[in-house]
């Protein structure tokens, strides 16, 4: 519809501004597409009215993403990106800044909160089968957002410039000095030195307080548009738009987003600044975790703490990392071997089964085939690889394989209620498997300790890699017609 | 379905054998009847501070004028807190270098502005580790100092207060615990270290506490001095959204009421 055929907006509202604020509506929605933006993705974005309470964490993500970016704004007013000044900052901004501890508060309460609140989210997702088709895109969308959200997260722990943001800093970035031939060199360009300096803090903070955000919010909008494309999902997995009113062309078991949804959610803004605020006014340290005790003793290049942990919201990973010892590749390389002949048994297609085949054999060799050194003229290779890059390796896979969920779920339904036991089950033990992973990775190395964490390292992969084969075979129950409420 | 259950409870024991273990220091407990917002305690606690740490161990986040959060005014801290010329409005630095302070004691004393939050562990707060480090001090002649700690074993600190509280030795204890024919020859050894106060100080240990404690009291405020008035705020902020969440309930379930 060209701009100037739009029908004029008309407003009810008392007295005599009602002309001029409708003219005003008017003058605008002719430049640019206001009501219809309303329309589609609030007064007449139809949602299901089932929505249950693992549906706040949505919009709560929301809130605290606006959070964070409010608060970050005014905490780089104060700030200083040195590391002669940035730890003195810090405490400035506690003690002389008015209201700063506030602003501060908000916002490392708000780092953890906003990871709560994500995790929650993708609980959700896993539950209700919400990254099923036609949402596979959505789901995309938001794994990028949560790969953007941990790259955030460390980049912006970096910058209080404690122990525990150098440490962990030089840790992590260090990590990537276990990859061959590369490896070198790919750390020092990311630290910009040969240690964390204040070069690494400089460019920390440009990503943390531009790069990262500006994609984040970029992935944000398209994570709301395709949901909006393709409508939400619900307790019950069953597709609201089957079942329209041949009257209104509506969803009958849809409610507008706006008003329904707007003051549900409020509601729940409510009910979540309730706890945050108890956290950030009774106990902003949360034992230790939401910001590290050791983190209070400015950073030390010299002084190597005795027990370096990431934040607790990295926690399953870092123990899935440190699992990965030169025994426990034994364990790795006869679980792709099995994984591999599983594929093989099982698959149907021939040149998916020679594929399968082949990407087995080779990533067994590289974890414990003959060894040899390869030269490469400007490098040598070693093979195989080192135990310490497949604990990188491994790391990184445990974070990405949740890309596939959408085509690793081969469930007729979509939601846990009518899935079977088994589904049911393994839902349960990922969960459980998550939660002890991320405790474990809080604590030292000991020996019982990394046996615990090669067991649920091996029960975490498990769950997404024969989920193809337990999803087909659990006894599910047949979908409704219609939401149940 | 049995199996899924077992299986569940075994995961569940996990973490809780993973816990066992983690023993470490024990450390005493910071006298609860010291109340964190007791200006007398505070005040004491700044004028051991400036008097006894200040010489080596600044607070250089905080200001001077800060100390009216105890009750003080701007005068009162010129007069009794203030001993190097600065200004009322400047930061409680200090003039040792880093570098002479190094070669006298090893490592330069901390700055003790978040002392008390950075020794807060799974042991016990920030405050149990100084009450129990400043009455941990022994004799120790193979120390260059001639002291050491029981929470900080070779610290290069001296036992500043020593005057006051005296001097502790270390002494090995066995206790014997009978097992067996409980005959004496057969009973556990048990090898216990126990600090005993083998010349006293000019006062006694319960007094000598007190000050401890004032002292821990100052440090644990120093380290976030706007704790008092964040919770405060706090009941206020919770307050409200009491209210609001009553009426953001309202709304909700007004809006709600014909959606079936």
């Amino acid at each position: 519809m060209a701009a100037a055929d739009k029908q004029p907006v008309t407003i009810t509202c008392a007295g005599p501004l009602n002309g001029a604020l409708s003219g005003a509506l008017t003058w605008v929605d002719q430049r640019f597409p206001m009501m219809s933006l309303w329309r589609d993705h609030l007064a007449e974005y139809y949602a299901p009215k089932n929505f249950n309470f693992w549906y706040y964490f949505g919009s709560l993500a929301m809130f605290v993403l606006v959070l964070q970016i409010a608060t970050g704004i005014f905490l780089t007013m104060h700030y200083k990106p040195d590391a002669a000044q940035a730890f003195a900052s810090v405490e400035y901004i506690m003690r002389d800044v008015p209201g700063g501890w506030l602003i501060r508060y908000l916002h490392s309460t708000g780092a953890s909160a906003f990871f709560l609140v994500v995790y929650l989210h993708m609980f959700r997702g896993l539950m209700y089968g919400s990254y099923r088709k036609p949402r596979e895109l959505i789901w995309i969308f938001g794994m990028l957002i949560y790969l953007c959200l941990m790259a955030e997260a460390f980049f912006g722990y970096l910058l209080p410039w404690g122990q525990m943001s150098y440490w962990g800093a030089q840790v992590i970035v260090n990590l990537f000095n276990a990859l061959p031939i590369i490896g070198p060199d790919l750390s020092t360009w990311i630290r910009g030195d040969f240690v964390v300096s204040d070069a690494t803090l400089n460019r920390f903070f440009a990503f943390h307080v531009i790069a990262i955000p500006l994609v984040l919010l970029g992935l944000v909008a398209v994570h709301i548009m395709a949901l909006h494309e393709v409508g939400s999902n619900n307790p019950d997995g069953v597709e609201i738009k089957k079942v329209k009113d041949p009257k209104t062309g509506h969803p009958v078991d849809g409610i507008p987003f706006h008003p329904y949804y707007t003051v549900k959610d409020t509601l729940g803004v409510v009910v979540f600044a309730i706890v945050f605020s108890v956290i950030l006014f009774f106990m902003p340290e949360m034992g230790g975790y939401f910001l590290e005790y050791n983190n209070f003793i400015p950073a030390d290049p010299l002084k190597t703490p005795p027990h370096i942990a990431p934040v607790w919201y990295f926690t399953p990973y870092y123990s899935i990392l440190r699992a990965v010892t030169e025994d426990y590749m034994w364990v790795l390389a006869i679980g792709v071997a099995a994984y591999t002949i599983l594929i093989w048994v099982k698959a149907r297609d021939k040149r998916f089964r020679y594929a399968a085949a082949a990407i087995g054999l080779v990533v067994i060799m590289l974890m414990k085939g003959p060894q040899m050194e390869l030269n490469l003229g400007f490098a040598a290779l070693k093979l195989p690889f080192e135990a310490k890059v497949w604990g990188v390796v491994l790391m990184g896979v445990s974070t990405l394989i949740f890309f596939l969920l959408p085509w690793l779920d081969q469930s007729p339904v979509k939601s846990i209620r009518y899935k079977g036991m088994l589904c049911k089950t393994a839902l349960a033990i990922f969960v459980i498997t998550f939660l002890i992973l991320g405790y474990l990775g809080t604590l030292t190395v000991t020996e019982g300790r990394t046996l615990a964490a090669q067991v649920f390292t091996l029960i975490y992969f498990a769950f997404f890699l024969l989920m193809p084969w337990y999803t087909r075979m659990d006894k599910t129950k047949p979908e409704p017609e219609r939401v149940t409420g | 379905m049995r199996l899924a259950r077992t299986l569940a409870w075994m995961l569940l024991a996990a973490p809780l054998a993973a816990m066992a273990s983690e023993a470490g220091m024990k450390l005493d407990r910071m006298p609860a009847d010291v109340n964190p917002n007791d200006p007398v305690s505070l005040q004491r606690g700044a004028q051991v501070y400036v008097n006894y740490c200040m010489g080596c161990h600044s607070a250089s986040y905080m200001r001077y004028n800060r100390l009216a959060d105890l009750g003080l005014t701007d005068q009162q801290i010129r007069d009794n807190l203030i001993f190097t010329g600065a200004k009322v409005g400047e930061l409680m630095t200090i003039g040792m270098a880093a570098k002479d302070a190094k070669e006298w004691f090893g490592a330069p004393p901390p700055d003790l502005s978040v002392i008390a939050r950075s020794r807060s562990s799974s042991a016990g707060s920030g405050a149990d580790w100084l009450y129990t480090y400043l009455r941990g001090f022994y004799r120790d002649p193979s120390r260059p100092t001639g002291w050491n700690n029981t929470v900080f074993p070779n610290v290069g600190m001296p036992h500043v207060l020593y005057q006051l509280q005296g001097e502790q030795v270390l002494k090995t204890e066995v206790l014997l615990q009978p097992r067996g024919s409980g005959k004496k020859e057969d009973a556990l050894k048990i090898e216990a270290q126990k600090l005993v106060l083998e010349k006293p100080g000019t006062m006694a240990p319960v007094e000598y506490d007190r000050l401890a404690a004032d002292l821990v009291n100052f440090l644990v405020y120093l380290s976030e001095p706007v704790k008092h008035f964040r919770q405060q705020l706090g009941i206020y902020v919770l307050m409200f959204l009491g209210v609001l969440f009553v009426l953001a309930y309202a709304l909700k379930k007004e809006f709600w009421k014909d959606v079936h």
